[in-house]
């Protein structure tokens, strides 16, 4: 069994997902994406201890390209449909460094 | 060490992330360049737009083999891809790609001469990943964002916590800035970022028989040297300063970061958002696995070069090179090759490496290039020592050689030596007379050399030169010390 979501579980993937939730949502959602993980977990009954484990739905691999320069978008294209620039940044409200 | 009172165990491990020196970005073709006008080296993939896909690049995934195996590390037989969630303007995906449970190397070691014994550093792993944009902060009111950077290739290297002070911290990055250089792997150019550090950073504290670990500290995007070895000092004493104020010890969980404040030469806590490590890592289906070629890590396993450290110990013994400037010799890798190679054609290695140290980095300088682009071979090198060594040409005249050997590097050096008058002459009654000349022509150093034996060598030194000038560098210079003696002791004061 998969631990019970409560309404703080909820608001805070709300919040990681930049969603806006009602504490009524919240409340709502918890059982639905309990119910949404109990079914996903009836996957947990089948024996896999004989199986690899899957890196790709599709079985492909080595997918690579050569360290060739392509052309680029330029900045003109790459700004065109951003709603804020100023001098050839994209602009937005301003933040602290993430230093990530 | 001991401080506050209790004996202290600093406990420290490492995160680099380097640059890989590739041209284009891990995921998309475009260009790598620093200083270019914002936005202009982006395209769909890089700026996160809906439906592009990108694809690796496989230089960078060699690279990360090649410094992997430098490592002493395990290569996955399969790495894979992972996204790494955050929201932050210069992440336009949201996500980085990055990798988590199966990285492209792990369980290494690198040995790190340090306060005269070999330090050895576990390395836990070394994984791939791409840069983010860069935030401008300098506008008014707002934040510019530049994604030139984004996409970037980075390899972050994990040590396991094996270091034990700031000066161990700062010589592991030392060495490890050096072999990624040599390698050729990244440029690692710190003013450019290509190189950073983030040690973590925590003490054991003793005292009557008690012990306590304080809280995880991760300094973040150190990039110099300096700033590492402040930080890392800084930190074990500020821990020291925290831990009899509040007494917090280390718990999961209350690991924070911190920035090095330059200026005023202090670690600050960084204002972190709750969610800060919720990085929700999965599998990205973008990107099928990497299956690196087995022939291929071992032939590179196999085709490691001999690495900085050990290269650098070996120069010293065997070519007597001084301590001091050993390094930056091994570590211009295609001129160090080229001082093996010309020993290994014969050459007397204690005479090779005194002219690598003397004409031919002047030499090299003047033309800026590295002794490897002189276009001088190694035969040559070998033959011009050998000249010097049996005494057929002095050292000033091998210098002479040399600055002519660059220009043509096709005559072998005996005939430039013939060509240039420079052949010592060891004929006695040849060299008789130009030391006669010097002397005859320079009567206060005679005077100096022969009654006044405070001045002796120094005068005795001035005439061995004149004579050097009047031979044209052909004298051998033992035989005219032999001579200037000789007449010395045979002109009789006036």
């Amino acid at each position: 069994m998969p631990a019970e979501i409560t309404p703080d579980t909820v608001r805070h993937i709300a919040r990681l997902a930049r969603l806006q939730l009602s504490d009524a949502e919240a409340v709502a959602f918890a059982p639905q994406l309990s119910r949404i993980l109990e079914y996903v977990d009836q996957l947990g009954a089948l024996d896999t201890s004989a199986v690899a484990p899957l890196n790709h739905p599709i079985e492909l691999f080595d997918v690579t390209r050569a360290d060739e320069p392509a052309p680029t978008l330029g900045a003109d294209a790459a700004l065109r449909n951003a709603p804020a620039t100023i001098e050839g940044h994209f602009r937005v409200p301003k933040v602290l460094d993430s230093g990530a | 060490m001991r401080i506050g009172g209790f004996v202290v165990q600093p406990i420290i491990g490492m995160e680099i992330h380097v640059q890989l020196a590739t041209r284009t970005k891990m995921f998309c073709g475009c260009p790598l360049e620093f200083g270019a006008p914002p936005n202009s080296l982006t395209c769909p993939v890089c700026l996160g737009l809906p439906g592009a896909l990108p694809v690796i690049n496989a230089e960078a995934v060699d690279l990360a083999i090649r410094t992997g195996i430098a490592l002493n590390g395990k290569i996955s037989s399969t790495t894979r891809w992972d996204r790494k969630s955050y929201y932050y303007p210069d992440l336009p995906k949201n996500y980085q790609i990055s990798q988590f449970d199966h990285p492209i190397c792990y369980g290494g070691f690198f040995e790190v001469p340090c306060e005269g014994r070999i330090l050895k550093v576990r390395i836990r792993r070394a994984h791939l990943e791409e840069d983010a944009g860069k935030n401008a902060h300098d506008f008014e009111g707002c934040t510019g964002v530049d994604l030139n950077r984004a996409g970037t290739p980075l390899l972050e290297i994990v040590t396991e916590p094996d270091l034990e002070s700031a000066e161990q911290a700062r010589e592991f990055a030392v060495q490890l800035h050096r072999l990624v250089r040599y390698l050729g792997v990244s440029n690692a150019d710190m003013q450019k970022g290509q190189m950073r550090f983030e040690p973590n950073i925590n003490l054991l504290l003793m005292r009557e028989g008690e012990s306590w670990r304080t809280p995880i500290v991760e300094v973040k995007n150190l990039n110099s040297f300096r700033s590492l070895y402040g930080a890392v000092n800084y930190e074990i004493h500020r821990q020291v300063e925290a831990f009899a104020q509040d007494g917090l010890t280390a718990q999961v969980g209350n690991k924070s970061n911190r920035g090095w404040d330059d200026g005023r030469e202090v670690t600050v806590a960084q204002r972190e958002k709750e969610e800060a490590h919720d990085y929700r890592y999965f599998p990205d289906p973008d990107l099928p696995a990497v299956r690196p070629d087995p022939a291929r890590v071992a032939w590179l396993r196999e085709h490691t070069p001999e690495l900085p450290a050990p290269r650098t110990e070996r120069f010293i013994s065997e070519y007597k090179l001084p301590e001091k400037d050993a390094p930056a010799l091994v570590d211009h890798h295609d001129s160090a090759d080229l001082l093996d190679h010309a020993a290994e054609a014969g050459g007397d290695k204690v005479i090779l490496g005194k002219h690598f140290l003397s004409f031919w980095s002047k030499l090299a300088n003047e033309r800026g290039c590295e002794i490897a682009q002189l276009g001088v071979t190694a035969a040559s090198l070998a033959e011009l020592a050998n000249l010097v060594r049996d005494s057929v040409v002095n050292a000033t005249a091998a210098a002479q050689i040399a600055g002519a050997l660059a220009d043509r590097p096709e005559i072998p050096p005996a005939t430039l030596a013939r060509e240039l008058g420079l052949v010592q002459s060891n004929d006695r009654g040849e060299i008789e007379g130009w030391v006669a000349t010097a002397l005859a022509e320079n009567d206060k150093a005679v005077r100096d050399a022969r009654d006044n034996p405070k001045k002796r060598g120094a005068a005795r030194g001035f005439l061995t030169g004149q004579v050097m000038k009047i031979s044209g560098g052909k004298a051998d210079p033992k035989v005219v010390g032999e001579l200037i003696d000789e007449l010395l002791a045979n002109d009789e004061p006036p």
